[in-house]
């Protein structure tokens, strides 16, 4: 074994969150942005010396310390690319909670170092019910969060976030329990090849689908996720949307897949119907809402669907692609969020109709919400356009109804968030309030840059993002393709020859 | 084997009652003022007793003919139940400092020992009528115990109401031994293990016979503890009595009831475990539900735990649903993770006090805590959390236990319904922490003890995810426990 690095990781930000709960509030800020500045620079160490291709498992940490189950770190390229999200995002959310949060910064400041934890633990976690823990104990910091630091109604909302996600993740605890007395191990690489008769895969599909569609969130389970967004605190939606939504996708990607291929197969119509239903459903709903974060929240949820309908199109590009839209995704709407809360800062209102003009004395501010914007839609040279297209393209060689049916999402993202901006940024100023609105200041600057300058390196040059993932999505592959449904799309129909070698150079052709 | 040897491995209740009678004796002679020396004393008796199990009280053998069992499974309940009794003597003199007219005698510490050796007996028996008598030792202390402020109209319905119910409780247990007497002409739990595992399963009537026995039998123990559908005396017990000795009721006798019943159905009755399953599986599921559902509209906080306890006696029944040594195990892990979280609770229900001193009960006087007291606000949050089995916390490592022999034992729809239910659970103990944590601050609380505050801290620590690293030490402990019954 060598360097703990990912315990080190998971170490500094738990310490910090002790040490900001003996300090004042001043050195609880400073205590918080060093610490997920460290951890950032460890995630920047950790990419680096990822070896891409190499083996699967890497950082491979193991002490079994539990009884029934140990301490098992270890990660491939999936969980390293959502790892180093977690990191980016953290220090971007402290310093978007340095003014706007006023009253009781110590506990803040320690419930987010402690997400942070769980955040890295979860997607690091090589043990069944490690992961679990991780995962489920997320949901305490992020009721406080929301139920201490929201807005009007947040305890409403706290309540239905942590009681509707509690109720899936119970159901796939069971699941768990079976898995690991049926299998012998808790240990997540082998259970990763180990084969469940088909019948008991269905059952465990559907536990790991409770929890995981209900974080996603999935359509129609989805309902508490505006509640939440619109409620928590700007730096609480930024890393609800940019992270923990992810927990759903990832959780896909690491269990319900690999474990139980057939059962996935089998129940990819269930999936890619509620997706189509999400994608159009909550695209419509977002274009009406007068609320911008929820309006967010809404397409979180349409952008979450091209997540699903990536990650069960059983081949590479769907996959890749599935990745690729939860980074941009998370990069995007928390940035987008953070506009939002950049504007609620200062006029403390979410009402879109209280905007308007904003282009005449916010520039700086116009054209990055523009850059948000348009990444948001999916223009070429953004992150999603990349994710959006591969994942897209994966389900067109499975179901090409879905394909359609989910491809109308980015034309209706398109109307919904130009409608949006044209209210906001566009016009004529409204009030005087709006017209004393000043531009962004340095600090919103620094926080806005570099998801701006990560957006557009995903966009232009995303093969330093989909390297390190394309040996694990070919041995994902190679597990789950003795389930791999015949696809609709298939020229020649009924000769059973795919023409899946064009599809590939095509595929990454457009990728690169 | 002679009589000095049988004494030897009785030694534990030997020390509590010789050590309660010489205190009795102190407190008669002394009267109030030796209460803080009895106090303490009652405390060094328990440390002994505990020391006692280590030699031949925990040899495996059976003592008095076959009635008396010192085996890992009494001493692992014994150890919780010594525990839980300290405290208890503990945690009493700031309480009753407080309450106008009702001084704490020293009588308190000397029901306290009497009570936890009945406790003691109650674990340890291996014949019906040792567990009578032990178990109504314990009934008797506590009865007394309830009632113990006797100016305070509440107290005394606590008091009153325990006694009538448990009296009644008792006669159906009663009834049920005798009714397995009569069938099986014994007494001790081998010889009805014998006779149920001889007789058919259905039919004639014999077996109709045995059948009423078990379930009467069971009647009695779910009402010790307080297991749906005989859990109505709880919630007014608890909230009347004072809160140390609720605290002492929320934790000690649950642990050895909870026991007994595990001896009873393993020992005395496992041939006949299709049976007694249906009746365990009912009432741990009842005891959820009900437990969950009925603690939400509650005000006081004495009420809502006491709903608390009867819903984790449902989770810890689940583990005694499964049968298996893992199962028994799993009980006996909760329970002892249940004690560190109860007793916390109470701990801190205990420093619910107004400036002037005195005791405040409702939960909305929690308000804000978080502000007023950051430390107590976080330790009752962590006891919320882990009561609700929400990770990182140990009190999930407890319902990990249960479900996992639950699943292990393949019954599947009693784990998905029982976890599925336990959200309802989730919502009241999220309230308390809403009330603390999100709503502007009551009136704050006086000042706290130091040494109740330095117990708080130990409970913390203990279901804090530090406790994990003691799973190892626990589930071997426990596991050899439950090994011994089989």
């Amino acid at each position: 074994m060598s360097f703990p690095i990912l315990s080190l990781m998971l170490a500094i930000p738990a310490v910090a969150a002790a040490a900001c709960l003996f300090l004042a509030p001043s050195a609880a800020r400073m205590t918080a942005l060093a610490a997920t500045l460290a951890d950032l620079a460890l995630g920047v160490v950790l990419w680096l010396s990822f070896d891409v291709g190499g083996a699967q498992w890497q950082f491979v940490e193991y002490a079994p310390l539990f009884g029934r189950f140990g301490w098992a770190l270890g990660i491939d390229g999936f969980a390293l690319l959502l790892i180093m999200l977690s990191v980016f995002l953290m220090p971007i959310c402290i310093g978007a909670s340095w003014q706007a949060i006023e009253k009781r910064v110590p506990e803040y400041m320690a419930a987010f170092l402690f997400t942070e934890v769980l955040m890295i633990g979860t997607f690091a976690a090589q043990d069944l019910f490690l992961f679990y823990i991780f995962f489920e104990a997320g949901l305490i910091p992020m009721f406080l969060i929301i139920g201490i630091w929201g807005g009007a109604n947040r305890i409403y909302a706290s309540y239905k976030f942590f009681l509707y996600t509690l109720l899936g993740s119970l159901l796939m605890f069971i699941a768990m329990l079976y898995m690991s007395i049926t299998a012998g191990t808790t240990s997540i690489p082998v259970l990763l090849n180990y084969d469940f008769p088909p019948h008991v895969q269905t059952w465990l599909w559907l536990a790991f689908f409770a929890s995981f569609a209900v974080k996603m969130p999935m359509w129609p389970v989805h309902t508490w996720l505006p509640d939440a967004h619109v409620q928590a605190p700007t730096a609480g939606s930024v890393i609800l949307a940019g992270v923990l939504l992810k927990l759903g996708g990832y959780g896909f990607l690491r269990f319900s897949l690999p474990m139980f291929p057939e059962a996935s197969a089998t129940l990819t119509w269930l999936v890619f119907g509620l997706s189509a239903v999400a994608v159009i459903y909550t695209s419509l709903v977002a274009l009406v809402q007068s609320d911008m974060k929820k309006l967010i929240a809404y397409s979180s949820v349409a952008h979450m669907a091209i997540v699903t309908i990536g990650l069960f199109a059983f081949n590479a590009q769907g996959i890749e692609g599935a990745m690729m839209v939860m980074l941009g995704h998370g990069l995007v709407s928390g940035a987008l969020f953070l506009c939002v809360g950049v504007i609620y800062d200062r006029l403390h209102t979410r009402e879109i109709s209280r905007y308007g003009g904003l282009a005449i004395n916010m520039p700086r501010y116009a054209l990055f919400f523009l850059l948000f914007t348009m990444a948001s839609i999916g223009l070429p040279g953004t992150s999603n356009f990349v994710g959006e297209l591969l994942s897209l393209m994966g389900t067109y060689q499975v179901s090409t109804t879905i394909t359609l049916l989910c491809t109308t999402g980015i034309i209706l993202g398109a109307a919904y968030m130009l409608y949006l901006y044209r209210r906001v940024v566009f016009g004529e100023i409204k009030s005087d309030e709006v017209r004393g609105m000043s531009d962004l200041s340095v600090r919103e600057l620094w926080l806005l840059a570099p998801i701006a300058a990560a957006v557009m390196w995903m966009g232009v040059y995303p093969e330093s993002f989909l390297a390190p993932m394309r040996k694990d999505t070919q041995i994902l592959l190679a597990r789950i393709d003795r389930a791999r449904p015949v696809g609709d799309s298939q020229p020649t129909k009924g000769t059973g020859i795919v023409p899946a070698a064009h599809a590939e150079t095509h595929a990454q052709g457009s990728a690169h | 084997m002679d009589y000095a040897a049988n004494l030897a491995m009785t030694l534990p209740e030997l020390v509590l009652a010789l050590g309660a009678i010489a205190l009795m004796l102190v407190a008669a002679w002394g009267g109030p003022g030796s209460t803080k020396a009895v106090s303490w004393a009652a405390v060094a008796v328990l440390a002994g007793a505990c020391i006692a199990l280590a030699g031949p009280a925990s040899s495996g053998t059976s003592a008095f003919y076959g009635m008396y069992r010192a085996d890992a499974f009494a001493t692992f309940a014994k150890v919780l139940i010594y525990i839980a009794a300290a405290v208890a003597v503990v945690m009493a003199p700031d309480f009753f400092k407080r309450t106008a007219g009702d001084d704490l005698r020293p009588e308190y510490p000397v029901l306290i020992l009497l009570s936890a050796c009945g406790m003691g007996i109650m674990v340890s028996a291996a014949d019906m009528l040792t567990l009578y008598v032990g178990l109504e030792l314990q009934s008797l202390a506590a009865y007394v115990l309830a009632s113990f402020m006797r100016q305070d109209s509440r107290s005394a319905e606590a008091g009153l109401k325990y006694f009538v119910l448990g009296a009644l409780a008792s006669g159906i247990l009663l009834y049920g031994i005798s009714l397995v007497y009569g069938f099986t002409g014994s007494t001790l739990f081998d010889e009805i293990a014998g006779a149920y595992a001889a007789a058919p399963l259905s039919g004639s009537g014999k077996a109709l016979g045995l059948l009423f026995g078990l379930v009467f039998v069971f009647a009695g123990l779910a009402f010790k503890m307080s297991a749906v559908p005989f859990h109505m005396w709880t919630p007014d017990v608890y909230e009347g009595a004072p809160t140390p000795v609720t605290a002492f009721f929320a934790s000690a006798p649950k642990v050895a009831a909870m026991a007994l019943g595990v001896r009873v159905a393993v020992e005395a009755m496992g041939p006949a475990d299709t049976q007694w399953r249906q009746i365990v599986i009912f009432a741990a599921l009842a005891s959820i539900l009900l437990g969950a559902v009925a603690a939400i509209g509650q005000q006081n906080i004495k009420r809502l735990l006491a709903y608390s306890s009867i819903n984790n006696v449902g989770f810890a029944l689940i583990g005694l649903a499964a049968g298996t040594p893992a199962g028994v195990a799993s009980v006996m892990t909760y329970m002892a993770i249940y004690i560190a979280m109860t007793l916390g609770s109470f701990l801190v229900v205990l420093q619910m006090r107004d400036a002037d001193g005195q005791p405040l009960e409702t939960i909305a006087s929690l308000a804000g805590l978080s502000r007023n007291r950051p430390g107590l606000a976080a330790a009752l949050a962590m006891f919320m959390f882990s009561l609700a089995g929400i990770p990182p916390l140990f009190g999930f490592y407890a319902k990990f236990a249960v479900f996992y022999a639950a699943v292990e034992a393949g019954l599947f729809p009693l784990a998905v319904v029982g976890i599925a239910m336990s959200v309802i659970g989730a919502y009241y103990y999220l309230r308390v922490v809403k009330t603390m944590y999100f709503d502007e601050p009551a009136a704050a609380f006086g000042p706290g003890d130091r040494l109740e505050g330095g117990l708080i801290a130990v409970a913390a620590v203990m279901i804090s995810p530090l406790g994990y690293l003691a799973i190892p030490l626990l589930s071997g402990w426990a596991l050899g426990a439950a090994n011994s019954l089989f």
